[in-house]
């Protein structure tokens, strides 16, 4: 069907000469109060709009601190402690970004768990799918990016981990680190590209993904926890029968749950804006230095999980080979999963237990990798037990059975070993 | 166009095949220049000139570090014990005879790694992601191994050399430490950068 487009003639003469020459409020009212969206949409549903939210906050507070931060290795520390005491306000608008960065992966990964649940990349939701997995690729970067902006020491280093996984690359690799570098170590030319990607190139990449993510959405139309297409039945004006108007419905809906997600997020700003060490690393208050590597290098938070994979495998090629695949495998569940029932309310048992397997796998793994077990361990079994090989099999165990999801994802449909549920005709309304 | 125009195909087909050639040829050296912006500039490379290290006040069984090329490079002065335990470690080494020869030159490829035995010079920077190792010389039971005969001992992802930078089996790190160029000056001063045989740089 794909989103219809009905051309508006405004009353008012000024909108009529604009609307004839760009229809812009036709294409509006085609994407708000033109589209429908299932009505029975629940709490899962607030993350997609909240995404939005946060980008808008990250570009925002983004321009304001590029006017106060300087991209030099010399002095981008300290013009980061310049707008955290000297710039008025500026502490507010950098909490604002660097909460927003980690609130992104937030809301993101759950957005992802949704798709999951509910089967949204299926057909024909393949391209949204995979226009959102292009969108987390692109969002790593970005957020790695900034998080080298600051110049401290954990910036330093992690610049300097990340860059060395292109060193894996077979014949090319040494040069292609030096390249990206632009020097034999994390140095003000680094600094200086890092800034000019993650302030200019990497977020229009990201707006224009955005724009098809929502484009392919709008064609397709969105899919609902019961995994029914709403197009199916129709009202006599062609409307969907379990349809409502995006606008006011939904906008009204979101709005409520940016409030409640915007209560939260200032609780964090005002209150833990380092929250713990997990949104901004302590390492990160030392200046850069590069002959001294902090005693734990870990990434933030939401790159853990697949740091760990890197970390699990013993070799660097290998290592770096499985955490790209961590992420690319996800490209491809929409063709993994064989299954025809999309939502989990009434797909197989197996499903069920092997999405909360992989959702808990991916929690582990990431306490493996931001350090949280090689703490514990001596904790648990005595100082006397060897850290790195308890770690080794507890990390390794979770990186199987993420893996393993995808594999019995492929078997446990393809060979029509899941027993589903009957798929209603119709939304059911509960939640 | 008219209908009655007979559209030449052939032509066409040919126009667009040369145009996209040509302008993808220009597309491609457009890029060179791009591309080659990102490799280290001038003064990045002269400031990676050859350093020299003094290295007469480093005790016995002490290291110490220099910058080359914003690297640290180790240089230890090892004892005679930390160069006899280097054999007793070999059967848990993944490269104990220094066969991967990107790691150091030729005149490093013997037992000790170095050009004298007791003199090691290395790229503090491990080859698994690029931290630096930190060094535990002495010869006692460590947290992360109990047998320890010495050696460096990455904190990031937790792998092991032994006291000529070879790396053990069984860590993440691939390689043994890489030996950077270097030459005796005299007895007390090295030159970090340029292979003995080699001009002065």
């Amino acid at each position: 069907m794909g989103t219809t487009f009905v051309r508006l003639h405004p009353r008012n003469k000024v909108l009529a000469w604009i609307e004839d020459r760009l229809p812009w409020l036709s294409f509006l009212s085609a994407h708000t109060t033109g589209y429908y969206a299932p009505k029975n949409f629940n709490l899962w549903y607030y993350f997609g709009s909240l995404a939005l939210v946060v980008l808008v906050n990250q570009i925002l507070t983004g321009i304001f601190l590029t006017m106060f931060y300087k991209a030099s290795a010399a002095e981008a520390f300290a013009s980061v402690e310049y707008i955290m005491r000297d710039v008025e306000w500026g502490w507010l608008i950098r909490y604002m970004h660097s909460t927003g960065a980690s609130l992104f992966f937030v809301v993101v990964y759950l957005h992802m768990f949704r798709g999951l649940m509910y089967g949204s990349y299926k057909k024909p939701r393949e391209l949204v799918w995979i226009i959102g997995m292009l969108i987390f690729l692109v969002l790593m970067a970005e957020a790695f990016m900034g998080y080298v902006l600051p110049w401290g020491n954990m910036s330093f280093w992690g610049a300097k981990v990340i860059i060395s996984l292109f060193g894996a690359v077979p014949w090319i690799g040494d040069t292609l680190v030096e390249w990206i570098m632009g020097d034999y170590l994390p140095a003000d030319a680094t600094l200086n590209r890092f800034f000019a990607l993650h302030v200019i190139a990497l977020p229009l990449v990201l707006l224009l993904l955005v724009v098809l993510h929502l484009g392919a959405l709008h064609e397709v139309g969105s899919n609902n926890p019961d995994g029914v297409e709403i197009k199916d039945k129709k009202k006599p004006d062609g409307t969907p029968l379990d349809g409502i108007a995006f606008h006011p419905y939904y906008t009204v809906k979101d709005l409520f749950g940016t409030g409640f997600f915007l209560l939260i997020a200032a609780f964090i700003i005002f209150y833990a804006p380092t929250f713990g060490g997990w949104f901004l690393e302590h390492d990160n208050f030392i200046p850069a230095n590069n002959l001294a590597t902090p005693e734990h290098i870990k990434p933030v938070w939401y790159f853990t999980p697949f740091y760990a994979m890197l970390r699990m495998i013993p070799a660097k090629l290998p290592g770096v080979i499985v955490m790209f695949l961590g992420i690319v495998l996800l490209f491809f569940v929409p063709w993994l999963d064989r299954g025809i029932v999309k939502s989990i309310r009434y797909r197989g048992l197996g499903y069920k237990i092997a999405l909360g397997l992989f959702a808990l796998s991916f929690v582990m793994l990431g306490a493996v990798g931001a350090g949280i077990t090689a703490e514990k361990i001596p904790e648990w079994f005595g100082p006397e037990a060897n850290v790195t090989t308890i770690e080794n099999a507890f990390g390794r165990f979770w990186l199987i059975i993420y893996f393993a999801f995808f594999a019995f994802l492929w078997v446990y449909t393809r060979f029509g070993k899941e027993k589903t549920k009957p798929v209603p005709d119709r939304v059911t309304t509960h939640a | 166009m008219a209908s009655d125009a007979v559209v030449d195909k052939g032509r066409r087909r040919f126009l667009t095949a040369t145009t996209a050639v040509v302008g993808g040829a220009g597309v491609v050296a457009a890029v060179i220049p791009f591309v080659k912006s990102w490799q280290p500039s001038a003064a990045a490379k002269s400031a990676g000139a050859p350093v020299e290290a003094d290295i007469s006040k480093i005790e016995q069984g002490q290291m110490v570090k220099f910058q080359w090329r914003g690297l640290p490079v180790f240089v230890v002065n090892r004892t005679k014990a930390q160069l006899d335990a280097l054999a007793e470690v070999d059967p848990q080494l993944k490269d104990p005879k220094s066969e991967n020869t990107d790691q150091q030159p030729d005149y490093a490829k013997n037992e000790y790694r170095s050009i004298k035995p007791e003199w090691l010079v290395v790229t503090g920077i491990c080859t698994h992601l690029g931290c630096v190792p930190e060094f535990f010389g002495e010869i006692k039971p460590e947290p992360f191994d109990p047998q320890w005969k010495g050696g460096f001992y990455c904190p990031c992802h937790k792998s092991r050399y032994d006291m000529a930078g070879r790396v053990y089996d069984g860590v993440p790190a691939p390689a043994n430490l890489a030996v950077p160029p270097y030459r005796f000056l005299d007895d007390s001063r090295i030159l970090i950068g340029v292979n003995p045989d080699e001009g002065a740089a």
